[in-house]
């Protein structure tokens, strides 16, 4: 009997959130491209190189599709940060952005220190990312306790504006910090991570042929392996706030503080764990996006911060699975608005847009939803 | 003494803008308890306007030859610039003011990012902007004085005198800016904002209409930055859209909470510290060091030779750090700014818990 209650609740905790996020992923990339391919049909026409714009679509689409699901779960990971710690504290955590640069800046170190041959085995490779990774979470998620310790603890009971100013301050403080030091340190104030021919190599996972036009669907390794990462931390994630005792505290306190502290719930030790958890997500997703793009400087978490907050917003604030889910469908959207704007309307509005892309979608979205696509109807609180 | 150091002028035009940005922010964000993170864009919108009819840009963008407009035409074009912002600011306004507090900022944020990218980006189909280059000769309001002042025997190069000119016209408009914030704060618009800033069921139940009074504050406060915007095109000759960062939006904002929110005086303080320490301060602090770096002085107890102190360790590169601490420091140790309402005043008072209540929801027990 409690064999059986333990395997529902793995499977409500694990694997139905997995299934959840493959449908959405799945639902989100077909419905997208079924617009897009719909548009080039209506629109169709002669673009560069001799293709017509269906071909054209064709073509890339596999390709785009999977960008946007890497880029999806970089954002939903980030997103978590900022839904959670709004979960429990109503805060809009500015320096999430920085926390998440930080990450990537321990990593890039320490992939530096470690100063591997680029002929590296796929392998050994992995070993090492993985490590980088746990490295940045670590740096990253007591980063964000002691950001919490330092600048909002003190702050709890003070008018909401007030956290959010101290907000903005810590992520100026940190985003000239880390300039300072990496002015000292390198003489310059970005830093690129080294590429390993082994993780960029694409695979060619399929080749078929559409209608006529040759479609290869490739990955570079790094992907499978940010795409993979990315699956287990959310599963993790899930895992720990719906079927562990922790995970309850935390849905108890982001439900009502003083209730909760009432019920026996530690508060303070609550919010902190969400900080931790939060800030290790942050930093896992600064490494491996400094692994896809390579370079990386201070100010680079301000746009994918802005991007993975706008992702938590869409997805209804304070709700995890809303995260992921908004991360996903703006990081589908954005990697196919920058793809294919330019080709759609003859180069008047190019890939430049797509921010606004994303942007314009949260607005409509919030106009007709105006509290994201999963958020609950929240009362509202002065 | 402004006479010579016009340098000292420019600080204070730009003291003055941004004290008008501030104490126009301070309707939305401080009077009605909306939080804007784009206002920015409102006061890009301000600067292009003139900018394109007040330059060749506007030839280039119509096709036509009128353009630039003759100098005169500055002053029509602020009233016309108040006009757009304002419409800007409720068109913006319209359909996201049925938000809560949270996706209200995120939207205006987004808004303000949209307004960077779109006058970034500009430059085709039809050549509006000139995207990131931006728009140069910007015309700049007549010197009608000038015929009195010769006449007067007083012989002043026109650099000089247009750095005076725009420092009294923005302290003129600063003048009115606190003339219109304070009748708008006392009247029953002013009210109706208090109202829904403290709680928004109770002004609704009272009968205030919560849209149109979210729209006015959004568009009065649009409108003084639309008017700003303007100025600081012509007085800067040269615009492009770096300088209508979201930072910029922060920099307005944080005026406004370093002042008070809520505070008229504290609106126009807050613009001045924040804008002296990024202009003067720091920069100040820099030169200094290089001199005494020149010198080979020594730091006396630490025994620190200040001539190895390296130079990627300049303050004046370090704005952001010293803003970012202060900001912190700022909110912990006086979170009702400098110069507080006394309404925020009395909120801060009441809203902090005495350690009896406070007790139970740090000492309890374990969680699991």
């Amino acid at each position: 009997m409690t064999g059986q209650l333990r395997l529902i609740r793995l499977y409500r905790a694990v694997v139905y959130p997995l299934i959840q996020l493959t449908v959405w992923s799945a639902a989100s990339l077909v419905i997208i491209s079924a617009v897009t391919l719909a548009l080039a049909v209506v629109f169709n026409r002669q673009v560069a190189g001799g293709l017509t714009l269906v071909d054209f679509v064709v073509r890339t689409l596999p390709q785009v599709a999977i960008d946007g699901l890497t880029i999806g779960f970089l954002y939903a990971m980030i997103a978590l940060g900022y839904t959670m710690v709004y979960g429990v504290l109503q805060l809009i955590n500015f320096a999430h952005s920085e926390i998440f640069m930080v990450g990537a800046f321990v990593g890039v170190e320490f992939m530096l220190l470690l100063n591997l041959p680029p002929d590296q085995p796929v392998q050994g490779l992995l070993l090492v990312i993985l490590l980088t990774t746990l490295l940045g979470m670590a740096a990253s998620g007591l980063l964000a306790v002691g950001i919490e310790r330092v600048a909002y603890r003190p702050l709890r009971h003070a008018p909401r504006l007030v956290p959010l100013i101290s907000a903005i301050g810590v992520s100026f403080f940190l985003q000239d910090t880390v300039r300072a030091i990496e002015g000292l340190v390198n003489n310059a104030f970005f830093r690129n991570y080294p590429s390993f021919p082994a993780l960029n190599e694409p695979l060619t996972l399929a080749s078929v042929t559409v209608a006529g036009e040759p479609v290869t669907v490739q990955m570079q390794a790094k992907i499978i392996l940010i795409i993979v990462v990315s699956l287990v931390m959310l599963s993790g994630l899930n895992y720990l706030v719906n079927a562990t005792r922790l995970g309850r505290a935390i849905r108890a306190v982001a439900q009502d503080q003083a209730t909760a502290a009432l019920m026996g719930v530690n508060v303070d030790r609550i919010i902190m764990l969400t900080f931790l958890i939060g800030g290790a997500l942050g930093g896992a997703t600064g490494v491996l996006f400094g692994i896809r793009v390579g370079r990386i400087d201070p100010y680079v978490g301000f746009i994918p911060g802005i991007k993975a907050f706008t992702a938590a917003v869409l997805g209804g604030i304070g709700n995890i699975t809303g995260a992921m889910l908004g991360g996903l469908v703006l990081g589908v959207l954005e990697a196919f608005a920058g793809a294919y704007l330019s080709q759609f309307t003859g180069g008047a509005f190019g890939s430049e847009y797509k921010d606004i892309f994303a942007f314009a979608i949260l607005i409509i979205i919030l106009i007709f939803r105006p509290t994201g696509l999963l958020g609950e109807i929240v009362a509202q609180r002065a | 003494m402004g006479v010579q150091n016009t340098f000292l002028f420019e600080v204070a035009t730009q003291v003055g803008i941004f004290a008008a940005l501030a104490l126009g922010l301070n309707i939305v964000v401080g009077f009605a308890g909306l939080l804007d993170l784009g206002y920015v864009a409102f006061y890009a919108v301000g600067a292009y306007l003139w900018a394109i009819v007040g330059s060749n840009q506007g030839n280039v963008a119509f096709g036509t030859e009128i353009f630039p407009l003759a100098p005169v035409w500055f002053f029509p074009f602020l009233v016309v610039a108040v006009g757009v912002a304002a419409m800007t600011g409720i068109l913006l306004g319209l359909p996201v003011l049925r938000l809560r507090g949270d996706y209200l900022a995120i939207v205006t944020l987004a808004f303000g990012e949209v307004i960077r990218v779109v006058v970034n980006n500009l430059d085709k189909p039809i050549n509006l902007t000139n995207g990131p280059q931006g728009i140069r000769a910007i015309q700049r309001p007549p010197l009608f004085f000038k015929p009195a002042l010769t006449a007067l025997g007083v012989t002043v190069d026109d650099a000089t005198l247009y750095a005076l000119y725009f420092y009294f016209l923005v302290l003129l408009i600063i003048g009115l800016a606190v003339v219109i914030t304070r009748r708008l704060e006392g009247s029953w618009v002013g009210r109706a904002w208090t109202a829904i800033r403290e709680d928004e069921l109770a002004a609704q139940a009272m009968g205030i209409p919560l849209v149109r009074m979210k729209l006015a504050a959004f568009a009065a406060g649009a409108s003084f930055a639309g008017a700003m915007g303007m100025i600081f095109g012509a007085k800067q000759y040269f615009i492009n859209p770096e300088s209508f960062t979201f930072m910029e939006s922060i920099g307005v904002l944080s005026m406004v909470i370093v002042g008070g929110m809520g505070s008229i005086p504290g609106a126009v303080v807050g613009a001045t510290v924040v804008t002296v320490l990024n202009l003067q301060v720091l920069k100040g602090f820099s030169l200094l060091l290089n001199q005494l770096r020149g010198t080979g002085v020594v730091l006396p107890i630490i025994n620190y030779p200040l001539a190895q102190w390296p130079t990627q360790l300049d303050p004046a590169k370090y704005e952001r750090l010293v803003f970012g601490v202060l900001l912190v420091i700022m909110s912990i140790l006086r979170p009702q700014g400098i110069i507080p309402e006394r309404r925020h005043q009395l909120e801060l008072a009441e809203g902090v818990p005495t350690p009896a209540t406070a007790a139970p929801v740090t000492g309890a027990g374990d969680d699991d």
